[in-house]
């Protein structure tokens, strides 16, 4: 597999499936892993992080899933690939920083993928749509039993895995679930809501980067805890926060469609509107008004086009894929007469 | 509205920034906003961190342990302080007494309930090594992992029953 031939498919976290999809983006576990023996990556020198990411690749054949996966060593990717596969969600931001010996594992359906000498040893996830958190627990656990197979993990009985970072020690594992809020954000509710997340210690943040939360009504929620729970309490307790905010944006959105159909129509109907009809626009201006469009979709007011193809134009219109659709580096002007066109081809319904 | 922290760009990206239950607005542009997320991240751990230890440390402790170096790895207790991070898995036997009081900071627990390596021995392997086992056992002993100990025993004779049937099987007393 080649990186150009991601552009093509959808990612599974963005295929709009799976339950409650008309809320829930995606789920995603991740799992925190460390060879004995070695240093952390932070703290190991050049030979040994080349020793590192030579052991993961060598047990690549044997792990579970991987059977049609690729490793990508980033010191060969040319910074639009790189931008391109966070825009994926297939790495983080900091793995894209000082790339040395930094490898990435992602099987051909984009469903796992590894990161290799980022915080820790090893950053193995899974993906998939909707509110799913145990299905992409049950395919990690997999994952992760085959790796422990072939490569001695770094593990006390009473501290569980250990991690370059006390944070992450126990079982290693962050559960995490993308949310659209759209109703919950323009009838000013949020802020209760996330200030009780935040009492509960989870942690929320935006559609790209940690720690913050962002633009265009998305919001990422995580465990904090990882040592102690087991790692189906860990998804249980995720679980029942998020059936909780999914009952609240649903019922706001039942109040807006009885009591401001209207307003909530012509914010739609407008978004719709000038996403169809601009010639240049910003990625910013997208994500607010694809984010509305969405919820048109949701409600049932849009049905010409699907949750799915919404989906796919917030990453698309993403800087790095719009310059490799392009095959060249393109200056955000460009990008912005770029970005429109694309929104304009996809939303017209054929 | 131009960005809080450059003042040169406008703004682009809002943040909610939840700081011990206080929310603060922040108005970034977009290069600001990716500098300004990684470093939260970071500082998150960090001060979490910081906060866990001036609190379980007094300074006499602080002394003897200032210099107390993993023999894995060669960071120093003052290394880990510094950057709030563990140079490897060794250093949590050596540093020990103050992880303890911390990880019960961080995660309210020092109990690790979880899935375990060991276990994948017994699933995976048709034939056992059950001489492996046995040499992870009495590492187990010697570091005094009792719990760890005890869930390898009941592996082995778990195993050794299952393989006694087996015409030949060498069945040990
Ligand atoms: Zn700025
Ligand atoms: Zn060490």
């Amino acid at each position: 597999m080649k990186i150009n031939d991601l552009l093509h498919q959808t990612s599974e976290w963005l295929k709009g499936t799976g339950p409650n999809s008309d809320i829930v983006i995606s789920s995603r576990i991740r799992l925190a892993r460390n060879l004995q023996k070695f240093p952390f990556p932070h703290w190991a020198n050049k030979k040994q992080n080349r020793d590192i990411l030579d052991a993961v690749a060598q047990a690549v054949p044997a792990i579970e899933g991987l059977k049609n996966a690729t490793l990508f060593k980033l010191s060969e990717l040319d910074n639009i690939d790189r931008q391109f596969l966070i825009e994926r969600h297939l790495m983080s931001y900091e793995h894209a920083q000082k790339t040395d010996f930094k490898g990435l594992i992602i099987d051909d359906e984009e469903v796992i993928s590894i990161m290799i000498n980022e915080e820790d040893h090893i950053r193995a996830q899974v993906m998939q749509s909707g509110f799913n958190l145990f299905e992409a627990w049950g395919i990690l656990n997999k994952v992760d039993e085959s790796m422990a197979r072939e490569l001695p993990f770094a593990f006390l009985s009473d501290w569980g895995y250990l991690t370059a970072c006390p944070t992450n020690a126990g079982t290693g594992m962050r559960g995490s679930v993308m949310l659209h809020l759209p109703a919950l954000i323009m009838t000013r509710q949020i802020n209760q809501v996330l200030a009780a997340i935040a009492k509960l210690s989870f942690t929320t943040r935006g559609l790209y980067g940690e720690g913050t939360q962002a633009v265009g009504n998305f919001f990422q929620i995580s465990n904090q805890i990882s040592l102690g729970p087991s790692e189906k309490e860990i998804i249980e307790n995720i679980n029942g926060l998020i059936r909780q905010i999914i009952e609240q944006e649903l019922q706001t959105r039942e109040i807006l469609m009885t009591k401001s159909k209207i307003m909530l129509e012509d914010k739609i109907y407008r978004s719709f509107g000038i996403l169809k009809s601009a010639y240049t626009i910003s990625s910013q201006e997208t994500t607010e008004l694809l984010s509305l469009v969405r919820l048109g979709v949701d409600l049932g007011m849009i049905r010409d086009i699907t949750r799915r193809t919404v989906n796919e134009l917030f990453i698309l219109t993403q800087p790095a894929h719009l310059q490799k659709l392009e095959n060249k580096k393109i200056s955000s002007q460009e990008r912005d007469f770029k970005r429109a066109e694309i929104i304009r081809q996809q939303l017209t319904v054929k | 509205m131009l960005c809080n922290i450059c003042g040169k760009n406008p703004a682009t990206v809002h943040l909610t920034e939840i700081v011990d239950n206080q929310m603060n607005e922040l108005h970034l542009c977009e290069e600001c906003a990716r500098e300004k997320s990684s470093q939260m991240e970071q500082q998150f751990g960090l001060s979490d961190l910081l906060v866990g230890l001036t609190q379980t440390e007094k300074s006499s402790e602080d002394k003897e342990f200032a210099n107390l170096k993993c023999a894995g790895c060669g960071l120093t207790y003052k290394d880990f302080k510094k950057i709030g991070r563990l140079g490897c898995g060794e250093c949590y036997t050596t540093f020990k007494k103050y992880l303890g009081p911390l990880l019960k900071r961080i995660h309210g627990s020092t109990i690790h309930h979880g899935k375990t390596p060991f276990l994948t021995v017994k699933v995976t392997k048709n034939k056992v090594d059950v001489q492996e086992l046995r040499q992870q056992l009495q590492k187990a002993v010697e570091s005094e992992a009792y719990e760890e100990a005890a869930r390898i025993r009941d592996q082995i004779k778990e195993i050794e029953q299952k393989q006694s049937p087996e015409p030949g099987g060498n069945e040990e007393k």
